[in-house]
């Protein structure tokens, strides 16, 4: 099959591959460039496992083929920690016990900073929607709701 | 019609592990040159915390930080036998392996200390912060650093311990049937409160509180994430999960995430945990399994309240609207 090029920015730097047509943002990412941080729950768009952030909004990279990614600024959650110092959003889940197995914080975690960064305190109501395309097996969600919340309070003290 | 509510309650009382075939788990503990130690297992960490209390039962026996211990599981090929993490059993059969092969290892490790120090291995002690010293008179000391390099280096020693736990199976008494199936309890106590629809058979649950009592609490943050998080999976096995609603006819079986129903963050009710501590006999530190047990009262209790609620008596899991406005229909050609 015909080889495709693909070029974005993953987490600020540059990246170029050559993939078969057709394949998934998910599979180029774990598989062409290495970022095994998207997670493949369902690969049908159910799971919220692979969610990324493609151009500032959150999209599931098991649906989107990677082929129309071209010129894009993807944020996947490997490139959140600034030289090994965590974001407050991922010091919360730590802090709150949010994760168990943590096959879905990944996607958690690009939900909830797509949320916080259009929405910086938000309600718990606003933090459940964002979260509802978002499965996880483990925590009964009620840990995750809370380190989101336990975020944005760190973020605007913050900014204070 | 009416939205009505409902109260139900239950109790339970849960085996930590199991007994069929005896239910052993082996360890393995050595010291790195550096005077770190290494638990090796072939338990498996899945999220449950394995990892963490497995480093903090060898810190504690050895009397190390528990950021001192690595530990090593999941591969059955390299690792010391486990029956598998499963039954509730991973912290109190390892758990236990784990004390033996550390208790082993620290004997090796004082007994180098000794004879570094010039002393005999049982006037010494350690501090927890990575030194031992002597009983009495802590000035004289050695780091355990230095223990093993000696030990290595110098005394040509393995700072290392054997560690096996295994319950005996128990065969039932010919005479009357009697026998111990298991030899540590859990228990739990759940009341839900709900909402039934019995115009649509909807069940919302508004309230659970649990009580557990799960022997020591050895890591009372994660016993906490793991009785939220089973709790909420109490309610999803009473309330939603299968594969087959129809059995054994799949035709209409769930077969991805939109059809295999759990609650989502919307769908949360409003949940209590209240640990008590009973520390078992023969667990480690007085440790029971909380792991499967934690997700099991809710589910009688749920049953319960929708009875309270609607007078139906749901026998079949999940309660789903369908089944409960089948037993209103019948309920009331009765
Ligand atoms: S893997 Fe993409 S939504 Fe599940
Ligand atoms: S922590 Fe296991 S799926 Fe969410």
């Amino acid at each position: 099959m015909a080889k495709v090029p693909v070029q974005f920015t993953l987490n600020g730097s540059e990246k170029a591959e050559f993939i078969d047509s057709g394949t998934t943002l998910l599979n180029a990412l774990r598989d062409k460039v290495g970022d095994t941080s998207p997670k493949g729950g369902c690969h049908q768009g159910t799971c919220g496992a692979c969610s990324v952030i493609i151009d500032g909004e959150l999209r599931l990279s098991c649906l989107t083929l990677a082929e129309t990614c071209n010129g894009t600024a993807i944020t996947t959650t490997s490139g959140l920690a600034e030289g090994g110092v965590l974001q407050p959003l991922q010091r919360a889940f730590l802090d709150t016990f949010a994760t168990q197995c943590g096959f879905c914080t990944p996607g958690m975690i690009m939900a909830a900073k797509v949320l916080l960064d259009h929405t910086p305190n938000p309600s718990r109501d606003e933090v459940v929607e964002a979260l509802s395309g978002n499965i996880c097996r483990c925590t009964g969600y009620e840990p995750i709701i809370q380190a989101v919340l336990t975020a944005a309070r760190a973020n605007s003290q913050n900014a204070a | 019609m009416a939205i009505r509510r409902g109260r139900g309650v239950a109790a339970i009382n849960y085996p930590t592990g199991m007994n069929l075939g005896g239910d052993p788990t082996q360890a393995l503990v050595h010291s790195t040159p550096t005077g770190n130690f290494m638990v090796t297992l072939s338990s498996v960490d899945l999220g449950q915390g394995m990892k963490q209390i497995m480093a903090q039962i060898c810190a504690e026996t050895i009397g190390v930080p528990t950021d001192r211990v690595v530990v090593d599981t999941a591969d059955t090929d390299t690792g010391p036998h486990c029956m598998g993490t499963f039954a509730s059993r991973g912290t109190h059969r390892a758990g236990n392996a784990v004390i033996q092969a550390a208790k082993e290892a620290r004997q090796v490790m004082l007994e180098v200390a000794a004879e570094e120090l010039e002393v005999n291995a049982s006037d010494l002690e350690t501090d927890g912060q990575g030194n031992i010293l002597v009983k009495g008179a802590p000035q004289k000391s050695i780091s355990i650093f230095d223990v093993a390099l000696s030990a290595h280096f110098k005394r040509g020693r393995s700072i290392s311990g054997r560690g096996m736990f295994l319950i005996p199976r128990s065969y039932p008494e010919k005479e009357t049937g009697a026998m111990k199936p298991s030899t540590c309890y859990a228990h739990a106590c759940t009341v839900a409160e709900v909402e039934v629809d019995d115009e649509t058979g909807e069940v919302t649950v508004l309230t659970v509180k649990n009580v557990f009592e799960i022997g020591r609490a050895l890591n009372p943050k994660m016993v906490e994430q793991q009785l939220v998080g089973g709790s909420w999976m109490g309610i999803s096995h009473a309330l939603y999960e299968t594969t087959e609603p129809y059995y054994p006819n799949r035709d209409h079986g769930g077969t991805d995430f939109n059809q295999y129903l759990m609650p989502g963050p919307g769908d949360l009710a409003e949940t209590e945990i209240i640990v008590l501590e009973r520390p078992s006999a023969d667990g480690p530190y007085g440790a029971k399994g909380p792991g499967e047990m934690c997700a099991n009262p809710q589910i009688p209790a749920v049953a319960n309240a929708v009875f309270d609620a609607v007078g139906v008596r749901i026998d079949t899991l999940p309660i789903t609207p369908e089944r409960i406005l089948r037993a209103l229909k019948a309920q009331a050609a009765n």
